[in-house]
Formats: C-alpha cells, structure tokens, sequence
C-alpha cells in the first residue's frame, strides 16, 4: 500500500463522507465494531416500496481514513442497488472501489467493516443469518 | 549525525542484533515498537540453540547428564534474573509465561485465598488490560469492590485521590511502575509505602520498567513484582513473578501437576516448596534460560545507562517534535518522570493511518488504544500513535522517525 493511495482519494471521503448521518425512518439498522482497533461503523437503510432494493441510505461511524472512505463510498454505491447485489459484495469489489489491488493484512479488515455491517443488516431484513466468510 | 549517545554504543548494540539489518518496504528498518516486544541479540537466540543443540532434557528429574545439564542452566538463570531485581533469594522468583500470567498467578493463588466479600482491591487508571481485568474477575468471584485512583491532566496517579482511596484499607494495590501509554514513572517505592502503612499488600507491574531501568524489589519494598521476558531483550513466552517468601508459602498454587508436589497419594498431595510449587508441569525451560542471557546483556550495558540513553533520546525527540505543528503528546512533559514512550496524535490522522504511512518508510510504531481502554476513553480518544525506544535506538532512528512524521503530515495535508 503506498501513501498515494491516501492522496488520491481516501482523504476527500475521510474529510467529508457522503452519506454522513442518520436516516428516519429506516427499514434496516446494523451496526459494528472492529475491536482490535475501535473503528465504529451503523448504517441504517430506507428499502423501497417493492421491498426489493435499497432506496436511501447513511451511515454514522468513527475510525481510520480507510474505514471512514470505505463506508462512504460503499453508500454510494449500494444507493438503489437490488438488496441480492449486498449479498456478492466480495473483498475485491471493495478494493477496487477504494483504488487499490491490495490493502494488506493489516487494513483489509478497516476496509471490510462496512461491508460486514451491510451484509449483516440486509441479510437480517431478508430473515436470513449472515455468516461472515471463514479465510 | 549523533549516533550514539553518551552512556550506549548504540553502533556496537545495533550489531548485536541480526534482525535490524533487514530492510522493510526497502528502507532500512527502525523499529520503535519496544514497548509492545523487543528484539533479541545474537547472544540470546544463540542460547536458544545452543539448549535444543547441546543439552535439551528435563528438568529436576533425570540423573543423566543432559538433564543434570539443563538443570543446572535453567537454575543458574533463575539466579540471574533474580539478581537483576534484587531479589532477596533465587526461590522467590518463579518463571511464568509473562506479566500476565504472573499477575493471573497473583490473583489466583493470593486472592483466591485472602481476598474476602467487601474487600477493596485499588489499582490505577493508567492500568494496561492486564493489570485490570484480573481484578474485575476476583471483584466479582468475591463480592469484593474494584476501586481506581484517577490520573491527573498531565497523566500522573492523582495522589490526593490515592490517598483518600488508601482510607478504604484496601486489601491489595496494584500498579504499574511505568504506563505503557503515557510512559509516567510511578514512585514505586512511595506508592508502595503508603499501601503498606495503610495496611496493603502490594504488586508492582514492571513489565515497562524493568526493561528500561533499574528496578529493585527491595528498594521498593513491594510484595508482587511482575515483568515480561519479551520486552527485554529475551524469548517470547517466558516472564517472572517475584513474591515475598511468607507471601508465596501462605498461597494456594496456581496450576496442578507434576514439579509443584512434594508427595502424592491417592488421598491428597502436599506442595513442593517455592518456587516450584508454582511451577507445575514442565517449563519453559529454552526460553527460561535465554531470558537468563538477556538480563545478562543488559547488566553488562548496566540499566543505569539505559535509563539514561533512553532520556537522551526522549530529550532528543521531544525537541524535534515540539517543532511540529498540531502535534500532541500524552503523558508528563518532564524527561525525569517519563519512560521511552511517547504516545502522539497529529491532527486529525487517525493513528492507524499514521502506522500505516510510517510503515512504508520502515518506521514499526505501535497504533490502537495499547490494551489501556478504560484510559483511552478518560483522554476522549480512540488511540494513539506510540513510538517506543530501546538500547538499539539511535538519535538516527529520531531523524528517520520524524521525516516520516513529516511525510504523513503532507499526505493529510495538516
């Protein structure tokens, strides 16, 4: 991982996250932590009439510019995505949204946690158990 | 370039250590991460080998000559560390797997016997994890009360609170005689003297203080005292209790098993004597007697001396750091009171982005809450950054340090 990485598009989304708040009302609310490092992410989400796809959604959260960058721009990108699309989201989806081809052992799991708290929250708006992927 | 500063050769040190002429992302590697682990000289790993190579056996069993061998070495080395300490008798200091288990050894075998429903038990703020959750665990088994003395802006015991905590005769005072976070130099010796006037019994975590400085038991006049192999210059998995000899007879063992019995029958057992009736089953016995050639390696430096490399560089650093902007430090500004810690935030960049972009350059530091939430969440922070020194650190190691600093100062744009 070079710094360039931050440069290029990680502080914008780390100074001002789109997306950034609480939404109400809400169909889904999920949230988590990292607890090695402390990084807090929720994410609450409006799902449209159809029930079948995500309408609004924002998240509130605290951590590291990648973390931070990474719930932000996956807000962006889910915004009226099918709720079966959360269900592929897969490591490499969220590097090559964050820019970048490996984020390293140490700060995958920064990346990820955004990821892990969408999963969790459609998958429980759909009656389904989220089981997080073994390595 | 001021390499080396007046009191260790740090040129000849950082040769003694294979591992620091390795390269990371292709620079040349300045480890600053001592407070979580050091790196071990060429004379330890040597040990290590020249144990499994030579005369690998077991313990206080054999009559054959390996194991009159390792006997013999492993005993020698519970000397050594004792000595390092001061400790009055080698049968007062019992290898552990480190500071944590010691201090679980504490809680265990002392509290499990003496620590009755409504007994206080004080310890600090500025606890690392392991000096805290022990206790919350005996509180709770007992009914007994967890209380802790507050900390003061600029990151000291808040002696008035210590004080009037001391009115509640607490039944036993733990802390730690140097913070991992904030690097605060506790008075160890006066701490322990009003625990003792107010009736106490008392453990002193050196797991940050007997790396880097001189510690003596006796001086300090404690009951527990527990330090980790690691974080000096020895092997993983090996660390010490010591514990007064009244003290550790009158306490129940720890774990069950072959070495800790004088005698079994199908009815019962009776206790070998200290230290081994707190040394159960076989024990570490390699890293035992590498951890015997690390405190070796640093009485030959002589912890006078590192202390006082370790202020030399901390003068060094603070200098340089005041310089930049935004920059904030945790912990007493005097040199006198601060151990080799220092724990920084820069603006707003997140600690783990700091590790992270430090890293590139080759620089290890330490990011995250450093196993002390409860004191994280008393500074209102998620983390910090933790630059750490030891005996191989240079004033060049600053430089590297600071340039990098700089450098993620300029990608944040701060």
């Amino acid at each position: 991982m070079s710094s360039d990485f931050y440069r290029e598009l990680i502080l914008d989304y780390y100074r001002n996250p789109r997306n950034f708040g609480k939404l109400d009302p809400h169909d889904i609310d999920a949230r988590d932590t990292n607890p090695l490092c402390g990084d807090e992410i929720e994410m609450q989400i409006k799902v449209s009439s159809g029930k079948d796809s995500i309408e609004e959604i924002k998240f509130i959260g605290k951590g590291c510019a990648i973390s931070l960058a990474s719930a932000s721009m996956l807000t962006e990108m889910a915004k009226g995505k099918p709720l079966e699309w959360v269900k592929g989201l897969s490591r490499d989806d969220i590097q090559k949204m964050l820019g970048t081809s490996d984020l390293g052992p140490a700060r995958i799991k920064c990346a990820m946690l955004s990821v892990k708290v969408l999963k969790v929250g459609v998958y429980t708006y759909l009656g389904a158990q989220y089981a997080e992927p073994t390595e | 370039m001021l390499e080396s500063t007046k009191t260790v050769d740090v040129e000849r040190v950082k040769n003694d250590f294979p591992i620091l002429n390795r390269k990371v992302n292709g620079k040349r590697l300045i480890y600053l991460d001592n407070a979580a682990t050091t790196q071990k000289p060429k004379v330890v790993i040597d040990a290590l080998v020249d144990y499994y190579s030579r005369y690998n056996a077991n313990v206080h069993r054999g009559v054959h000559q390996l194991s009159i061998e390792a006997t013999e070495t492993y005993e020698s080395s519970r000397k050594k560390v004792a000595k390092f300490i001061n400790s009055p008798t080698s049968q007062e200091l019992i290898f552990t797997r480190g500071t944590t288990e010691s201090i679980n050894l504490v809680k265990f075998g002392w509290g499990g016997k003496f620590v009755k429903e409504g007994d206080v038990i004080l310890i600090t703020l500025m606890e690392h994890h392991s000096n805290m959750v022990p206790w919350q665990l005996l509180v709770k088994e007992k009914g007994a009360r967890l209380e802790y003395a507050p900390i003061t802006s600029d990151g000291r015991i808040d002696m008035a609170e210590f004080e009037r905590l001391l009115a509640l005769s607490p039944s036993l005072v733990a802390f730690t005689q140097c913070s991992n976070v904030l690097g605060t130099i506790n008075d160890a010796e006066k701490l322990c003297a009003m625990a003792k006037k107010a009736g106490a019994t008392t453990l002193v975590d050196a797991a940050q203080s007997a790396p880097h400085m001189p510690v003596d038991v006796q001086k300090i006049g404690c009951d527990f005292l527990v330090f980790s192999g690691h974080k000096m210059l020895g092997p993983t998995g090996i660390g010490a209790l010591y514990g007064r000899k009244e003290l550790l007879n009158s306490m129940d063992p720890f774990q069950s098993g072959g070495d800790m019995i004088k005698e079994v029958h199908l009815d019962g057992a009776r206790w070998n004597d200290v230290p081994y009736k707190f040394e159960a089953g076989t024990t570490n016995i390699a890293d035992a007697i590498g951890l015997g050639v690390a405190v070796e390696y640093l009485s030959a430096l002589g912890m006078e001396n590192v202390r006082r490399h370790e202020v030399e560089l901390l003068r060094y650093a603070f200098e340089k750091l005041s310089r930049i902007p935004n920059l904030t430090i945790y912990g007493p500004m005097d040199l006198e009171s601060r151990g080799g810690v220092i724990s920084f935030n820069l603006a707003d960049i997140h600690p783990h982005d700091m590790a992270s972009i430090l890293d590139e350059e080759g620089v290890a530091i330490r990011s995250g809450h450093h196993c002390a939430q409860p004191l994280m969440e008393h500074l209102n922070i998620p983390g910090t950054s933790r630059a750490s020194f030891y005996v191989y650190n240079s004033t060049a190691d600053i430089d590297a340090f600071i340039g990098a600093l700089l450098k993620a100062k300029s990608v944040f744009c701060v």
